[in-house]
């Protein structure tokens, strides 16, 4: 139920920005245009109520980068999920930390494990590994230096 | 690591000028990574003024063991024990958050009579965890008794987990589609008999604290962390019911069995150090209701679910979240059908309250910072993965 108006109302409001919805084990996941991310994370903070940015966090399929937006609202007790695609040779995607101010560990901890580059963050540093860490460890094609 | 900036050159750049017009000079000052309050190797850069903070920049990382990366070159059972290790004061949660994460994608069906032990050992290991957050708090504020009355508290706490699972620390107790073994008999009695033993002590410990006067004085007031800030940052557990807002994993989305015991969600609305600290204080009286009526409710039959020789959940991914003792504990998992996952991410409470340290701290003396780091309870472990 909710996660039909949740969609509806994202697609009315970016008809283009949709590429894909599907249920994460029933819970709403949508595919956006990764030019999109951060109008439709402000137009859900703001209109949808998602207010506590609970997860953010990249994957490496094989094929290309994903980052992964979880998204809760607490006046509705509800969960969002967005999926932005990021090819590997262009791996740059807008920062979303003008929208919640906790995104900024989480986009960092992005970009030192999966190196997607994150435009107009703060304060883009490695986080967890040490700032002379040569490469990106979470992609599938890294190899280990002993 | 990266080099500490040379404070000449750095006070150079950033001049402070008071009143009258005199020129003093930000200090830069590090603190940890080994230091002893901040409860492992968090290193923060403090720019003072004075004793005044002006803001604490953390630099995390001391303590990351790429356990996402582990996973995936191990099969699903085996990534059981390296969760344990993650938040390793509430390795019972992890445990849980991790195979409830797997049974979903999987679509396997937990047993209700494993749901109940899992819920009392959850909650058992909540107070644990809380208990060595009560300790060290007090000692980082100079109470040194209230920190041994609740090890000695926690240590039969130990004891009742390592007859049931073998291990005080690591437990893997809590594995896919269930639990490996039942309550030993009588152990349901002994954990009765603790929850009664607990709750005059904590009444106890926290006469001790709530009725001295310099622990009040510590705290009351002191790191001011506003509601719509908290929700902003992420923050979750007794950081955010600190701060006013009564969110809890437990009621706003349950799990396990949650939703049919009955406990509240205490939340101060002082937004300070002493509401986060009251926060835990009656959690742990929670605890103690969930526990009792999950061992009268506790039903017959089996304790683990028919599982497969090989485990390879179908393709796809799965979000799920628990109420750790730290806050919001996430697992995402994603699946492409094979024997191992293809991502795992830990979404780790300590990591996000952690990043909203600065905003505590700015404004407060550097002793408070100490007071203030102790409220977050973070545990490394977690912060670093």
């Amino acid at each position: 139920m909710i996660n039909e108006e949740l969609e509806s109302a994202i697609r009315q409001n970016f008809p283009d920005a949709v590429e894909g919805s599907a249920d994460c084990r029933g819970r709403l996941l949508l595919t956006v245009r990764a030019d999109q991310i951060v109008p439709i994370c402000r137009f859900a903070k703001e209109k949808l109520g998602f207010d506590f940015p609970d997860c953010i966090t990249g994957v490496d399929t094989g094929q290309h980068l994903e980052v992964v937006y979880t998204l809760w609202s607490m006046d509705r007790r509800v969960e969002l999920n967005l999926k932005v695609v990021v090819p590997y040779d262009n791996p740059v995607l807008d920062s979303v930390t003008c929208v919640w101010q906790g995104a900024n560990w989480h986009e960092r901890e992005v970009y030192d494990l999966f190196g997607i580059e994150f435009r107009n963050h703060p304060d883009l540093r490695r986080i967890l590994l040490p700032e002379d860490f040569e490469g990106f460890p979470f992609r599938k094609d890294y190899t280990e230096i002993d | 690591m990266d080099q500490i900036p040379d404070p000449s050159a750095y006070e150079h750049e950033h001049p402070i000028e008071d009143k009258s017009g005199l020129r003093t000079q930000e200090l830069l000052v590090n603190m940890g990574p080994q230091h002893p309050s901040t409860h492992g190797v968090l290193r923060l850069l403090l720019h003072l003024d004075g004793e005044v903070v002006l803001d604490a920049v953390p630099h995390i990382g001391y303590l990351h063991r790429g356990m996402e990366k582990l996973a995936e070159r191990r099969s699903y059972v085996q990534i059981v024990p390296l969760t344990d290790r993650n938040d390793y004061l509430a390795a019972m949660c992890n445990n849980q958050v991790y195979c409830q994460a797997v049974e979903k994608l999987a679509g396997i069906e937990v047993p209700e009579r494993a749901h109940f032990i899992r819920v009392v050992v959850n909650e058992l290991n909540r107070i644990a965890s809380h208990l060595v957050w009560l300790g060290t708090f007090a000692l980082d504020l100079g109470a040194m008794s209230v920190f041994l009355y609740a090890f000695r508290e926690r240590e039969i706490i130990l004891s009742l987990f390592e007859e049931i699972c073998g291990a005080r620390m690591t437990y893997s107790y809590i594995r896919i589609g269930g639990v490996p073994w039942d309550m030993p008999d009588g152990w349901a009695d002994r954990v009765r008999d603790f929850c009664r033993y607990l709750l005059p002590r904590l009444d106890e410990n926290d006469a001790l604290l709530t009725g001295n006067e310099i622990f009040l004085a510590r705290t009351r007031g002191v790191g001011i962390l506003p509601p719509d800030v908290a929700v902003d940052y992420g923050a979750s557990g007794p950081v955010l019911r600190g701060s006013g807002i009564p969110f809890d994993v437990r009621k706003a989305d349950p799990y396990a069995v949650y939703d049919r015991l009955e406990f509240d969600i205490p939340y101060q609305t002082t937004c300070d150090c002493l509401g986060r600290y009251l926060v835990r204080i009656e959690e742990m009286r929670q605890s103690v209701r969930i526990i009792q009526q999950a061992l009268d409710m506790m039903p017959d039959g089996p304790i683990m679910a028919k599982m497969p020789r090989v485990l390879r959940p179908p393709a796809g991914e799965v979000y799920t979240r628990i109420e750790s003792p730290r806050g919001v504990l996430g697992v995402y998992l994603v699946s492409d059908g094979g024997t191992n996952p293809l991502r795992m991410k830990w979404r780790a409470p300590s990591f996000c309250n952690l990043q909203a340290l600065p905003v505590m701290v700015r404004g407060w003396k550097v002793a408070d910072l100490v007071a203030i780091l102790g409220s977050i309870d973070i545990v490394l472990g977690d912060v670093d993965r």
